[in-house]
């Protein structure tokens, strides 16, 4: 790892208010430039560019095989533990290439973090060792600050009400709509500045996806977010802006309203009015 | 149609009944062989073993009495060697065989530790007497435990490579998208993870090397007294009960079968607790 570790428990001890809506916030999070990515031969993105903009929602829909969980796995480099992938272009976060040489894959995405189409808190933790573990692994030793940390974390998610009396529970005791909210504590605690979201309520029953929902849009005052959706009504409710992409390519971008009003291009607007997909 | 039909039925239930009692043959003459075994061994051998049996030395030859103390004490001793190298070794490879290295040379890999599975334990024995008992100029518990050691590698390497495999990718994946290094991953992650599983492999290796004789003849050597140096020869329960059984005195007989019956208790002790680690409270998945 090209930081060493102490060095990251200060970074994050030393800073513990500093949220980046608090810093200078640009109008975008990330600049993706010409991004194209192979699977071997198969190419799953081809040249893509679009801005994601900062404290909003972004979804990505399409259908099955589009390439939207590549696209959004390439930007916190998540793609690149699939064997055998290439990738060309950019992508820029706040200005700086997460993909010039020299950057460390887990600086990334200690600083996007991500959230899993299947909830996964890890089997042998507790409810708090599970959000906390993130820091814990990254050498913050300071029990005070990890306290605070649980809870802000878990009252971000919206969860604190529900397990503040279960904290030594075992994480994967909880319902499946408190597992995933418990999975978003735990990518919060490591304070990113934006969250991927893998269709994180394909899972779920519409009482915790509508939870999930309200957790999404009161987040974005202080994350950037983009998330993958399958559900085309989910992406009109949640999202600010919308990318529609096929077979690896990028047909249309911009604010929901337009994408799902008034499209122009007539493969959106097949997609959407669920002629294909 | 009908009656057809009811021949039919009643050939198909007594397919179904000659599959189920040939089944059922078939597990009690694999239970039949451990219960007269274990049931020989309590006949022959409880009624040598008494306080003296675990506390006393060997006595002179000929003589009535004495023990296996240093035999059990040396056992002991030498499935901790064993442990030293073959714990370690085997579980770290497992690690690589599961979580790094090229599909292709890991298949190498993988066949090659199946067929050193297979390798007699007589071999591993000769191997280590070459390698190191003619070299050193001496039987030793060291080459003992080597021999052990070696023979627990590629079967602890296997059963931990098999665990790893069994942890779901999505918790690897919730980790390393916390900006978690690879190896913290893997360590703090997927071992815990897998932690009863690799636990139970490593008991299984050591039950089955606790009772081996073969592997301890040129390395271990056998010693009626106590061991004061790992380099000195070191004597183990399976050895005594070869050397005792094959001696012309009764006594040692007795002793030989005292001796089998507390290997083979403390190997179904091994085999009890693996049982109930596996079965846990389900915090871990495997």
């Amino acid at each position: 790892m090209a930081t060493p570790e102490r060095s990251v428990a200060e970074r994050v001890e030393q800073r513990p208010e500093s949220l980046p809506s608090e810093e200078a916030v640009p109008a975008r999070t990330f600049e993706v430039r010409s991004m194209s990515i192979w699977y071997g031969e198969k190419r799953a993105i081809d040249n893509v560019s679009l801005d994601v903009a900062s404290n909003a929602v972004t979804a990505i829909i399409g259908p099955s095989g589009c390439g939207k969980s590549t696209f959004l796995r390439a930007l916190n480099r998540m793609h690149e533990l699939t064997p055998k992938t290439r990738m060309e272009g950019k992508v820029l976060l706040h200005g700086e290439d997460l993909y010039s040489s020299g950057i460390d894959p887990a600086i990334v995405r200690r600083r996007v973090g991500m959230v899993f189409q299947k909830s996964n808190p890890f089997p042998t933790m507790t409810v708090g060792e599970n959000v906390v573990i993130g820091l814990r692994l990254n050498g913050v030793r300071n029990q005070k600050f990890l306290n605070e940390r649980l809870e802000r974390s878990l009252r971000m998610a919206a969860l604190w009400d529900e397990v503040k009396d279960d904290l030594h529970k075992p994480g994967t005791s909880l319902s499946g709509g408190q597992q995933q909210r418990l999975c978003i504590a735990r990518a919060l605690a490591v304070e990113p500045e934006v969250i991927l979201m893998d269709e994180p309520c394909s899972a779920l029953d519409p009482i915790a996806t509508a939870k999930i929902e309200e957790l999404i849009n009161e987040l974005k005052t202080k994350y950037t977010i983009v998330t993958v959706t399958h559900n085309m009504q989910q992406a009109g409710r949640i999202s600010d802006y919308t990318a529609f992409f096929y077979l690896g390519r990028l047909i249309e971008f911009g604010p929901t309203t337009k994408i799902f009003t008034n499209p122009a291009e007539k493969q959106t607007e097949d997609y959407i009015t669920g002629r294909f997909g | 149609m009908d009656t057809r039909r009811s021949d039919h039925h009643t050939w198909r239930k007594f397919k179904s009944a000659l599959a189920s009692t040939t089944a059922f043959v078939s597990a009690v003459l694999v239970i039949t062989p451990l219960a007269l075994v274990f049931f020989h061994l309590l006949i022959n051998g409880a009624s040598s073993l008494n306080w003296d049996f675990f506390t006393k030395l060997p006595g002179p030859v000929g003589a009535v009495g004495g023990g296996m103390a240093n035999a059990i004490v040396g056992s002991l001793e030498l499935l901790a060697l064993a442990g030293a190298i073959g714990i370690p070794v085997g579980v770290l490879g497992g690690v690589y065989l599961a979580e790094y290295g090229s599909a292709r040379i890991n298949s190498v890999l993988r066949f090659l530790a199946d067929v050193l599975n297979g390798v007699p334990s007589i071999t591993w024995g000769m191997v280590v007497y070459g390698l190191v008992v003619l070299r050193f100029k001496g039987f030793s518990a060291y080459a003992g435990g080597l021999a052990l050691g070696l023979i627990m590698i590629p079967l602890i390497l296997r059963t931990t490579e098999e665990v790893i495999l069994l942890v779901p990718n999505g918790y690897r994946e919730a980790a390393l998208a916390l900006g978690v290094s690879r190896w913290k991953t893997i360590v703090h992650i997927v071992m815990k993870t897998a932690s009863k599983g690799i636990i139970t492999g490593i008991l299984l290796a050591l039950a089955r090397v606790g009772g081996e004789t073969a592997p301890l003849l040129f390395t271990a050597f056998g010693n009626r007294f106590w061991n004061h140096s790992l380099s000195q020869p070191i004597a183990a329960l399976p050895l005594q009960v070869f050397t005792y059984a094959i001696s012309p005195y009764d006594d040692w007989h007795r002793q030989a079968w005292a001796g089998a019956l507390v290997l083979v208790t403390g190997i179904f002790c091994v085999n009890v607790l693996v049982r109930i680690l596996t079965r846990g409270r389900g915090a871990s998945i495997v």
